[in-house]
C-alpha cells in the first residue's frame, strides 16, 4: 500500500537535484555569488516537497505516485527560470507555491468525498461562469493588452479563468455523467451523420454559446479554445460519438471565424499570427522576438542565464516582452534549446499520461469524466500557450502551468492536482481491494 | 469510455508532437533565416560580446578595432575607428544599437569568427571563447587621404582607384564623409540630411550621367563590333539633328572627316553620336553589360548598399533593357538617362588597362586568424572580358591623346604616360546643387602608367560650372601620384 508513496519519495530526489543544479547555474552566471545559497534553496524546496509527501502518505496512500513529483519538477524548473529573470519574481512564486500547496492540502482534506461536487454542480457552474465574466465587471475588471483576463480587488489581482476552468470541468463531468446515456441512445442519424437528440442539443449549444461569449467579451481566443476543447474532449469520451466532436468543431470554427472578422481585437491577434512582420516593431514584436529567441537557442540552448531578455546596458528595454508569463517558453528554448524544450513537453505529456491513466482506472462515470476533463484542460492549456509562442495558433495570454509566473495559475493547478489525486486514490483503493491482481503500478507513462 | 480516453490521449500526443515540430522548426531548421532577419537584433548583441577582428589598411595601419568595456555578463566590445573620417566609406560601421554598414557588414562573419559552423560548435564544446578574425584590406591610407582632401576642396563627389590586374580597391573616397566613431550620437541626424547625405557612399550609391567618359564604352563597342577601325573616319559637323533635337559639339566646332583618336582627344559629340547609331542599341547594350552595367557590381559591400549602373527609368526606378526605346545618339555621348556610379566608371578604365579583362573589384585582401596565420586570401578573378587585347591597346592610344593634347591635360603626370577621358555631364535638377547654375558634374577616368598600368581611377565632382578637366582631372592626378609614388 505504501509502495506508491515510496516511489513518490524516490522521484522527488531528482527534483531537488535539478533545482539545486539550476540555481547553481544561474548563480555561477551572475558572478561568483555561488556560495551555499543555491544549496539552501534546494534544501528548502526539498523540505516542502517531503512535507507534502508525508501528508499524502497519510491522507492518500494509494494515489498516483508520479503526478506530484512531475509537477514539482515543473515548479522547480519554473522557479529557476523566474529566478534568472528577476529574483523577486522567484520569491513571490515560491510564496505562491507554498500557498498553492496549502490549498492543495485543504482540498484533499475537505473533498475526500468528492462526489459532493456533483450535488452542487449548478452552483459550481454559476460560479465558474461568474469567474469567467468577472474581468468584464466594472470596478474590478482589468484589461491587459486588449483582453480582459484579470480581476483586481484592492491590492489582490488574479486571473479568474484559471479557477473558472476547474468549475466548468467539474460541471461538465457531472452533467455528462448523468446525460451520456440519453445522448447516446437518443442520437439519430440524419443524412448519414449522427446527431445528438434535439432535447440535449440545447445544453451543447449553451456551452458553444458560452465559448463564443467568452471570445467576444473576454476577447481571449486562448481561454475560449481551452474551454471548448475540454468540452469536446469530455463529450467524446462520454458518448463515444466522434460525429459530435466534428459538429462541435465546425460550430466553433464558424463562430470563431465570424468573431475574428468582426471583433477588432481578436482580428488583430489573428493578423499578427499570420503576418508578424507587417508590424515588426509594433504589435508583431512579441511573437517575432519569441521566434528569434528560439532561433537563438538552437539544439542545446545557450545555457541558464545566457539568453538576452533586455537590451544589454538598457534594463528597461525588453527583448522578450512578458518573459515571465506568456513568453517563458521561448526563453526556455533560448537557454536550454530544443533538447530542453522536448524534455519540458515530455514532462507535460507524462502528466497527461498519468491523468488519463487515473481516468482509465476510475470506476464510476463521474470520476472517469472528472479525471479526463481535468487532464484534458491541463493539456490543452499547455498546447494553447506553447502553440501560441511557436505560431501553431494565434498567441494568447494563458499561462504555462507550474512554470509561468502567476499566483492564480499555480494555486489553481495545485487544486487541479489535488482533485486528480483524490480520484486516483479512490480508484486504486477500489482496484486493490478486488481479488484480481490488477492494481500494480505500471511503469511511468504506460497509461495508454 | 476507456477506448475513447486512449484515443483522446493519442490526439494529445499528436498535438504535443506538433509543438515539438514547430519548436524544432524555429530553433533549428529556420534559425538561420530568423537570425538574418533585420528585425532580429540578438545576433548583433551577441557579437558585441565577441572581440571583433580588426580591419587593417594594406600597410598595416589599423582602420577599425574593438576594445572591451565592463566585465562578466555586462562585458561588451565597442568598435573604434582610429582614423576617424578617413575610411567612413567604404568600411562603414558596426555598433550594437545602430547596426552595421558597408564593409563591416559584408565581412561580418569573418570579423566575428562565425564563418565556420563546425568551428563554432567545437569552440562551444571546449569552452573556447569565440574570437573574430582580422581582415587586411587593399586600401591605401595615404592615397585615400589625398583623395578625400582633393574632394573636400572641390565639392561633393567620389574617387575610386582599382589595381587593374587584380581588382584590388586601393582608394574609395566619398565626400562629404562622416566619422564612424560618432555614429552613436549622430546617426539619426545624418539620416535626415538628404542632400548632404554623409552616410551615402557616393562611390557606389550615387548615380549620375558619366558624360564623355562613356565615349570609351562607345568606342570599345565600335571597335569590337568592327563598325570602325582606328583608321576609319566619320564626318563630324558642328551640329547634327538627332530625333528632332540638335546635338552640338563644344562651341559647335566642325571637325570634318576624322578618325577615333582625334574624336576622343577632342571629345567630339557629333562623331560619337553617329558612331552610336551605327553600332545599334543591341550591340552597345551588350558591351555595357560586359563592362558590368545592368548588374550589381561584384564588390564586397552588401548588395543593398550598392547601385547598378545603366539607363535608369526615372518613373519606375528600374534599369532599361536593350529592347526599351532610347535616344541612342545621346546614350553614346554619356547623357540620355545614363546613371553610372564612380565604381562602374573605374571598372571601365580598369578593364581597358588590364588588356580587356575586367577583374572583380574587391576591398579585402586577406583574413588573418587569432594565431596570426592567413586563413583566406583574395584570389583575383575575372568578371568578364569585354574587349580583346588589341582593342584595349587601340583605346589606350586614343586615351593617351586625351591627356597629352586633348581635353584632359590636367591629368598629366610628369614622366609617366597617362591614358584617360574627361567627362562633363549636365545634371539639371540635382538637389545637391541647391538650384543654382552649377549643374555640371565633372568626371575623369583613366589609368597610369599607360604602357604598363598599375592603377585605374575614376574621379567625379558634383555641382560645378567647370569641366571635368578642371575639377576631376587634378584629383585623378594627385591620387595616381600618391599610388605610384612608392615606385
Amino acid at each position: 500500500m505504501t509502495r506508491a508513496r515510496n516511489r513518490e519519495l524516490l522521484a522527488l530526489i531528482p527534483v531537488a537535484l535539478l533545482l539545486t543544479a539550476g540555481f547553481a547555474a544561474v548563480f555561477a552566471q551572475e558572478n561568483s555569488k555561488l556560495a551555499n545559497l543555491s544549496v539552501t534553496y534546494g534544501l528548502y524546496f526539498l523540505a516542502i516537497c517531503v512535507a507534502t509527501h508525508i501528508y499524502l502518505r497519510v491522507r492518500l496512500p494509494n494515489a498516483d505516485p508520479y503526478l506530484f513529483p512531475l509537477m514539482a519538477v515543473l515548479t522547480a524548473f519554473g522557479l529557476v527560470m523566474l529566478y534568472r529573470i528577476d529574483e523577486s519574481l522567484a520569491r513571490d512564486q515560491a510564496n505562491w507555491f507554498v500557498f498553492g500547496l496549502i490549498l492543495f492540502a485543504l482540498t484533499i482534506q475537505f473533498l475526500r468525498d468528492y462526489d459532493v461536487l456533483e450535488r452542487y454542480r449548478y452552483i459550481i457552474a454559476t460560479v465558474g461562469i461568474l469567474l469567467l465574466l468577472a474581468p468584464r465587471l466594472p470596478g474590478i475588471g482589468e484589461q491587459v493588452n486588449g483582453a480582459y483576463l484579470g480581476v483586481k480587488i484592492g491590492p489582490i489581482s488574479f486571473q479568474p479563468a484559471e479557477f473558472g476552468k476547474l468549475a466548468i470541468v467539474i460541471f461538465l463531468a457531472s452533467y455528462l455523467r448523468e446525460n451520456r446515456e440519453v445522448l447516446i441512445v437518443g442520437a439519430r442519424r440524419v443524412l448519414g451523420v449522427t446527431l445528438p437528440p434535439l432535447k440535449h442539443f440545447g445544453p451543447m449549444l449553451v456551452v458553444w454559446g458560452a465559448s463564443m461569449f467568452l471570445l467576444v467579451f473576454i476577447r481571449d481566443l486562448g481561454s475560449s479554445l481551452m474551454f471548448f476543447a475540454a468540452f469536446l474532449a469530455l463529450l467524446y469520451v462520454a458518448t463515444g460519438r466522434f460525429s459530435f466532436v466534428v459538429i462541435g468543431t465546425i460550430l466553433f470554427l464558424a463562430g470563431a471565424w465570424f468573431i475574428v472578422t468582426t471583433v477588432p481585437h481578436v482580428h488583430e491577434r489573428v493578423e499578427i499570427w499570420l503576418h508578424p512582420y507587417a508590424e515588426a516593431e509594433g504589435s508583431g514584436y512579441q511573437i517575432l522576438q519569441s521566434m528569434f529567441a528560439q532561433a537563438d537557442g538552437g539544439i542545446f540552448g545557450k545555457g541558464f542565464g545566457q539568453a538576452l531578455i533586455h537590451v544589454p546596458g538598457h534594463p528597461s528595454q525588453t527583448m522578450l516582452p512578458a518573459a515571465e508569463t506568456d513568453t517563458i517558453y521561448p526563453l526556455i528554448v533560448n537557454e536550454v534549446g530544443l533538447f530542453g524544450a522536448c524534455g519540458l513537453i515530455a514532462t507535460y505529456l507524462l502528466i497527461t499520461a498519468r491523468g488519463f491513466k487515473i481516468a482509465l482506472l476510475a470506476r464510476d462515470g463521474f470520476s472517469k469524466l472528472l479525471a479526463t476533463g481535468l487532464t484534458a484542460v491541463f493539456a490543452v492549456q499547455v498546447f494553447v500557450i506553447i502553440g501560441g509562442v511557436t505560431r501553431v495558433i494565434p498567441l494568447t495570454g494563458v499561462t504555462l502551468p507550474f512554470v509561468s509566473y502567476g499566483g492564480s495559475s499555480i494555486v489553481a493547478n495545485f487544486v487541479l492536482l489535488a482533485l486528480l489525486l483524490l480520484v486516483s486514490d479512490r480508484a486504486r483503493r477500489e482496484v486493490e481491494s478486488e481479488p484480481a491482481d490488477r492494481g500494480r503500478d505500471e511503469p511511468l507513462g504506460a497509461a495508454a | 469510455m476507456n477506448r475513447q480516453i486512449v484515443k483522446l490521449f493519442g490526439f494529445i500526443i499528436v498535438l504535443f508532437a506538433l509543438l515539438v515540430g514547430f519548436t524544432a522548426w524555429w530553433s533549428v531548421f529556420d534559425a538561420k533565416e530568423l537570425k538574418a532577419s533585420k528585425w532580429n537584433h540578438r545576433p548583433l548583441f551577441e557579437q558585441q560580446q565577441i572581440p571583433r577582428g580588426r580591419i587593417l589598411a594594406d600597410n598595416g595601419t589599423v582602420i577599425a578595432k574593438s576594445s572591451s568595456k565592463g566585465a562578466g555578463a555586462t562585458l561588451r566590445y565597442e568598435r573604434h575607428y582610429p582614423l576617424g573620417k578617413l575610411f567612413g566609406h567604404p568600411i562603414g560601421y558596426s555598433f550594437m544599437e545602430y547596426g552595421q554598414s558597408q564593409f563591416e557588414k559584408f565581412h561580418n562573419e569573418e570579423l566575428t569568427g562565425e564563418e565556420s559552423e563546425f568551428g563554432t560548435i567545437l569552440d562551444e564544446l571546449t569552452g573556447q571563447k569565440q574570437e573574430g578574425e582580422q581582415i587586411v584590406t587593399s586600401l591605401d591610407p595615404h592615397a585615400q587621404e589625398v583623395a578625400m582632401h582633393g574632394l573636400e576642396n572641390a565639392g561633393f563627389g567620389a574617387v575610386v582607384a582599382i589595381e587593374p590586374s587584380t581588382g584590388a580597391v586601393k582608394v574609395m573616397a566619398s565626400n562629404p564623409g562622416y566619422n564612424p566613431n560618432k555614429i552613436p550620437d549622430k546617426l539619426s541626424k545624418w539620416n535626415l540630411e538628404e542632400v548632404r547625405a554623409p552616410l551615402l557612399n557616393r562611390a557606389v550609391q550615387a548615380q549620375a550621367p558619366p558624360g564623355s567618359t562613356f565615349k570609351v564604352v562607345t568606342a570599345a563597342a565600335g571597335l569590337e563590333s568592327g563598325v570602325i577601325t582606328p583608321d576609319s573616319t566619320i564626318n563630324a559637323p558642328g551640329v547634327i539633328t538627332d530625333e528632332g533635337h540638335e546635338l552640338h559639339n563644344d562651341g559647335d566646332q566642325d571637325f570634318g572627316e576624322i578618325p577615333l583618336d582625334t574624336a576622343l582627344t577632342n571629345s567630339v559629340n557629333t562623331w560619337f553620336a553617329q558612331l552610336g547609331q551605327k553600332i545599334g542599341q543591341k550591340r552597345l547594350f551588350a558591351m555595357m553589360e560586359k563592362f558590368g552595367f545592368n548588374a550589381k557590381p561584384p564588390i564586397d559591400i552588401p548588395e543593398d548598399e550598392v547601385l547598378e549602373s545603366g539607363l535608369l527609368d526615372l518613373e519606375t526606378g528600374k534599369m532599361l533593357t536593350r529592347k526599351d526605346p532610347v535616344d541612342l545618339a545621346r546614350v553614346a555621348i554619356g547623357q540620355e538617362r545614363l546613371a553610372v556610379t564612380p565604381l562602374q566608371d573605374a571598372m571601365v578604365a580598369a578593364a581597358v588597362a588590364n588588356h580587356g579583362k575586367l577583374m572583380k573589384p574587391q576591398i579585402w585582401s586577406r583574413v588573418v586568424n587569432r594565431d596570426g596565420s592567413v586563413t583566406k586570401r583574395m584570389q583575383p578573378s575575372v568578371y568578364s572580358e569585354p574587349i580583346k587585347p588589341k582593342t584595349a591597346e587601340e583605346l589606350t592610344t586614343a586615351m593617351e591623346g586625351v591627356v597629352d593634347e586633348g581635353t584632359g591635360t590636367n591629368a598629366a603626370i610628369p614622366g609617366v604616360p597617362v591614358a584617360g577621358k574627361t567627362g562633363t555631364a549636365e545634371t539639371p535638377g540635382n538637389k545637391a546643387c541647391g538650384g543654382g547654375s552649377e549643374e555640371n558634374q565633372g568626371w575623369f577616368m583613366g589609368f597610369a602608367p599607360a604602357n604598363h598600368p598599375k592603377i585605374a581611377i575614376a574621379a567625379t565632382v558634383e555641382c560645378t560650372t567647370q569641366f571635368g578637366n578642371d575639377v576631376a582631372a587634378p584629383i585623378f592626378r594627385e591620387v595616381a601620384e600618391a599610388l605610384l609614388g612608392g615606385e
